[in-house]
């Protein structure tokens, strides 16, 4: 590549053609900074997924971070009830875009097995999830499967169209 | 004084109010009058020393008449004794007087009586729901309840929906036959 780019034999090697997409998705992906949102036994599992064994920073995201401020991707570890759900969903809010959600394990994702009064039937009736496991609970593995799905979705992700068509909006309401 | 000799001593003197007197594989219940109530356990703790009120719970005989019982689960740590202590509640009246100032654990166990049976408790200091949210409409352990529960919103606190049961409840069945047939979820609902 570097025989394109303008010759300077200090920076010779260290420069990479890509594009922007390709270069944003990257930093997001490798940088998945989880909102640990444990609520049942699924929880310890992630406790498990964070932990030398599976080792969650292989991936980069051991950054578990108790500030929806700071986070990028809500974990939502366990079974949801109704009396918990709002928080969920006022907690998911408070994060910044762009946000994704991993419903981990069979309630998260549809209630499992509890078919019942208090439970709500899975957390994609309030929040936007991108990806969904299997499992009750799910064994470490299969969350770092899930985390890495995350990934790939991401990679494929238009992010500075979507970025830009954010940004336009922003402009949009500030003059009208 | 044995356990024995305890149980002999309450029963004799509070023998015109013992209702009903169970033995079952050594455990011991009483059924005593609502009004009784706090004679009764103000004497079994401090005469009697069931000084550890482990549980109280509820139990809806739906279409029986007086409608709802209430269980007290007692022990004596010193003597090493249980005692059950049972009353009827009718639904009219739907209240007993508390027992949170004699066992104060009974307090958190009240309120869960409330918050899932709906009979009141009398000189409760503090009787809200304890599981589900002030405001929510329902008692759901009662047995006109459906299990799949029903619609309900309180604005910014919580809602509820009724579950989808898609023929359930899902149980599965005792059964050499395989997975698949005795796995609920693998039937069609109309079988």
């Amino acid at each position: 590549m570097s025989e394109i780019a303008a010759y300077d034999s200090k920076i010779e090697g260290n420069i990479i053609f890509t594009r922007l997409d390709a270069a944003l998705n990257w930093i997001r992906k490798n940088s998945l900074w989880p909102m640990p949102m444990g609520l049942a036994c699924c929880a310890i599992e992630l406790m498990a997924t964070a932990a030398s064994r599976f080792d969650i920073s292989r991936f980069g995201a051991e950054v578990m971070r108790f500030s929806p401020r700071q986070c990028d991707v809500m974990i939502v570890a366990g079974t949801v009830t109704y009396k918990m759900a709002l928080a969920v969903k006022r907690i998911y809010e408070q994060m910044p875009e762009p946000k994704w959600v991993i419903a981990m394990g069979a309630c998260a994702s549809t209630g499992g097995m509890y078919r019942s009064y208090a439970v709500l039937q899975g957390i994609d009736q309030l929040l936007p999830v991108d990806v969904y496991i299997s499992g009750c609970p799910p064994r470490p593995e299969a969350l770092l499967a899930g985390l890495m799905k995350l990934q790939e979705k991401i990679s494929g992700e238009r992010s500075f169209v979507k970025q830009k068509a954010v940004l336009a909006e922003q402009l949009e309401d500030a003059f009208v | 004084m044995t356990g024995g000799q305890l149980l002999d001593s309450l029963s004799k003197l509070f023998g015109p109010k013992i209702q009903d007197k169970t033995e079952f594989r050594g455990e011991t219940t009483y059924t005593i009058l609502p009004s009784d109530l706090r004679e009764v356990a103000k004497f079994c703790r401090d005469e009697l020393s069931f000084d550890y009120l482990i549980d109280i719970t509820s139990i809806d005989n739906f279409g029986e008449e007086p409608r709802f019982e209430i269980v007290y689960e007692l022990y004596s740590l010193t003597l090493a004794v249980h005692l059950r202590l049972k009353l009827r509640v009718s639904e009219e009246i739907g209240a007993v007087d508390t027992v949170s100032d004699i066992w104060p654990t009974a307090n958190w166990h009240e309120r869960e009586i409330y918050d899932m049976m709906g009979l009141k408790f009398n000189g409760h200091p503090d009787l809200r729901r304890i599981l589900m949210w002030d405001g929510y409409p329902f008692f759901p352990l009662r047995k006109e309840f459906p299990l799949e529960g029903l619609p309900s919103e309180m604005p910014d606190v919580a809602f509820t929906e009724a579950a989808p049961m898609e023929g359930g409840p899902f149980v599965t069945m005792p059964s050499t036959a395989t997975t698949k047939d005795r796995e609920p979820r693998a039937r069609r609902p109309d079988l």
